[in-house]
């Protein structure tokens, strides 16, 4: 087992009354992507801002490479921060941008040196040609590669990047979520990545952590987190369109929605009462007993998606396209008993 | 003659920007026909001028067989829904339903009657008395939707009405609204930059850009069969591969061979010589072991009921293959790949048009 780089052990950040962060455990592993995923609100922005040291929490400690950082400034912590905004300087050349985190006070590098990593970070991020450019006369994707090319060009010992890619169009997200991973790849150095958006967290993550008002309600790898969700809170999270969830009871040997229908089998010796979650795709539209209706059909390209009124409830089934149905028709819905999730009723 | 014309409409603003240059369009009764582009395409200007809020520089509107074109957007009847909600703060969600109504003077029990009758439809019964503060965005939206709907206009007009929700929302609203436009068969013009939405809403999609309509046609048709290297770029995500090359044939085969590369991917139609753009879609490009296409995987993306395995197959960009949940791939892991004949797509690279 790998020592992880950081920890973050108990913390808690207030401001006045309201508690941003409570009691906050994580660990980051040399070399890991670890995504925070929460929706707006969540404290994904003060967790990251507490591990740069901008924020002081009022409980618990942080340690960076086996040493404790808590009440380090930031610039002792050596960590870099990207913002969804680009926080570049409109006037400055993209070179001066560059540069600019490697002329900090305390820094001694040769002005060698400094056109070195430069050229470097440059070449990577294939923002070369634009070194004199202006930072304002960047397309938005250019000013992006520009902000993350001043958060590697001092090589530090994490980064810290806070929805970088939120105010992008859909093209250029796609394009740089693959370039960033690539390079944190290439680097080898651990991330923490906050967002709300699902599929960058399934997509990127080497682990995800799935923040909630201030709190961690599950840490895994995408896989896990998605197929094996810790309550309904983080199943709703992830996946699109949002796993499907009944209240059901168990009733000779099925579990049974509100309506009386049976949805899934169920085994002996389960609590009475559960919620079950079944994600889109694990509903077959054929092979079941009981009736449901299609109200709409969403044809996506590689997938449609279905909206069924059945057993009670709105369900979404996600069937591949040369499923030939419209609205009206009447479809029977098997449930896939392997994939089924069940919690304790009021989780 | 068709519910909805559009013939020739342009519009150019007073600083010279020619917004819409002469577009023509007609819509059915009953039809859902979403414009789709990017921002400054004219798809929102196209809208107002639809709805009577912008006049056109030339061209017609002619709705249910009447021309409207010089109509103020009042004697129009169309109801246009806004990308923001914009409820009046200060009345309930009753009053701000009921506000349409009122403003065209209907009496007071007709008014109550459709009042129920679409909050009943649109689940918002429970919200009636409740204010625009008091309600989450989803429902917010769904009151301005039941505002738009109430007067029963002959068109609903619909500008990005879910741009501000977020995912698990906009999935819920589309799907409304696809629901009630159905159950009501109300012919709709909805404006968006959005392809999934898009998709998902349309029974026609336009796509605009620049000012003029690129391709129009049902969703399946604009994906499947793009007229040009914009349309097939603009919708579906992970979007279609593109690789530049050449069709060549050899004892009386085609293939395509991509610039400076020596694959050959069989061909199964008259293309042409010349430079030629093939695109095909990550759904169409599969693992084989005796494949023409040898690369190495630079990404496996994980999306929770599939994956996007990127290639690195030396064609100047990856290539994304959609791949099933369960088939997880290591990064540098050497790979053959196939792409689907039948599924292949080309463009004349100088023009950017389907060969």
């Amino acid at each position: 087992m790998e020592e992880p780089f950081l920890i973050l052990e108990n913390i808690t950040k207030r401001f006045d009354r309201v508690e941003a962060l409570r009691s906050v455990s994580l660990d980051v592993k040399p070399g890991e992507l670890l995504v925070v995923l929460g929706p707006t609100g969540a404290g994904k922005t003060t967790l990251l801002r507490t591990v740069a040291g901008l924020e002081a929490p009022q409980e618990g400690t942080i340690r960076m490479g086996g040493e404790d950082v808590t009440r380090h400034s930031p610039a002792d912590r050596d960590v870099a921060l990207v913002f969804q905004d680009f926080s570049l300087y409109p006037n400055w050349s993209v070179r001066r941008n560059l540069e600019f985190p490697l002329r900090a006070p305390g820094r001694r590098f040769t002005q060698a040196q400094i056109d070195e990593r430069v050229a470097w970070a440059a070449g990577i991020l294939k923002i070369g040609g634009l070194l004199n450019r202006k930072s304002q006369q960047l397309s938005g994707g250019e000013m992006q590669r520009l902000a993350i090319g001043r958060a590697i060009v001092r090589r530090p010992r994490i980064f810290l990047m806070d929805e970088p890619l939120t105010n992008l169009d859909a093209k250029l997200r796609e394009a740089l979520r693959v370039e960033l991973v690539c390079l944190q790849r290439e680097l080898k150095t651990p991330m923490v990545y906050v967002t709300h958006d699902q599929v960058e967290a399934l997509s990127m993550a080497d682990r995800i952590v799935v923040l909630s008002e201030g709190r961690v309600l599950q840490v895994g790898a995408p896989e896990e987190i998605y197929r094996r969700p810790a309550s309904p809170v983080v199943a709703r999270q992830l996946g699109q369109p949002a796993i499907n969830l009944f209240n059901v009871t168990r009733s000779n040997g099925f579990w049974m929605s509100e309506s009386g229908m049976p949805v899934a089998p169920a085994k002996d010796g389960q609590d009475k009462a559960m919620i079950l979650g079944v994600r889109p795709e694990d509903i077959e539209p054929t092979g079941g007993k009981h009736a449901g209706e299609v109200r709409v059909v969403e044809d996506m390209g590689p997938t449609k998606i279905l909206l069924v009124s059945w057993a009670g409830c709105d369900v979404h089934v996600v069937t591949p396209p040369t499923a030939n149905l419209r609205p009206g028709d009447k479809i029977f819905p098997r449930v896939d008993p392997a994939q089924v999730v069940l919690w304790p009723a009021g989780s | 003659m068709s519910f909805l014309e559009l013939r020739q409409i342009k519009k150019t603003f007073p600083d010279g920007t020619e917004a819409v240059k002469g577009l023509d369009l007609s819509v059915e009764n009953g039809e859902l026909i979403v414009l789709l582009g990017p921002s400054g395409c004219g798809k929102t200007t196209t809208l107002r001028m639809i709805a009577g809020l912008e006049a056109p520089s030339e061209g017609r509107v002619v709705l249910a067989g009447r021309d409207v074109t010089s109509l103020r957007p009042a004697r129009r009847d169309v109801g246009f829904v806004f990308q923001f909600y914009a409820l009046y703060p200060h009345l309930t969600v009753r009053q701000n339903i009921a506000f349409p109504l009122e403003s065209v003077g209907m009496p007071r029990r007709e008014r109550a009657q459709r009042i129920g009758a679409v909050a009943r439809r649109m689940g918002l019964e429970p919200l009636l008395t409740r204010y625009p503060r008091q309600l989450s965005g989803g429902d917010q939206q769904r009151v301005s939707l039941a505002r738009a709907v109430v007067r029963r206009p002959s068109v609903y007009l619909m500008d990005e009405p879910l741009g501000t929700l977020d995912a698990d929302q906009r999935l819920v609203m589309r799907e409304f609204i696809r629901d009630q436009q159905q159950a009501m068969n109300v012919t709709t013009i909805y404006v968006t930059h959005d392809q999934e939405e898009a998709m998902s809403l349309a029974d026609r999609i336009v796509v605009m850009n620049e000012g003029r309509i690129c391709q129009a046609g049902p969703p399946t048709q604009v994906y499947d069969d793009p007229e040009s290297l914009f349309v097939a770029n603009f919708v579906g995500s992970p979007g279609m591969n593109f690789v530049a090359g050449r069709v060549r044939t050899e004892n009386g085969k085609r293939f395509f061979s991509p610039d400076g590369s020596d694959v050959r991917l069989p061909v199964d139609r008259e293309v042409g010589a010349g430079p030629v753009t093939l695109g095909i879609r990550p759904e169409y490009v599969c693992p084989a072991s005796d494949g023409p296409v040898a690369g190495a995987v630079v990404m496996d993306e994980y999306q929770g009921n599939f994956r996007s395995i990127h290639v690195d197959a030396g064609f100047g960009s990856n290539i994304v293959m959609r791949a099933a949940a369960g088939d997880r791939r290591e990064v540098g892991e050497s790979i053959r790949l196939n792409f689907d004949a039948a599924h292949m797509r080309f463009f004349d690279t100088r023009t950017g048009q389907r060969l």
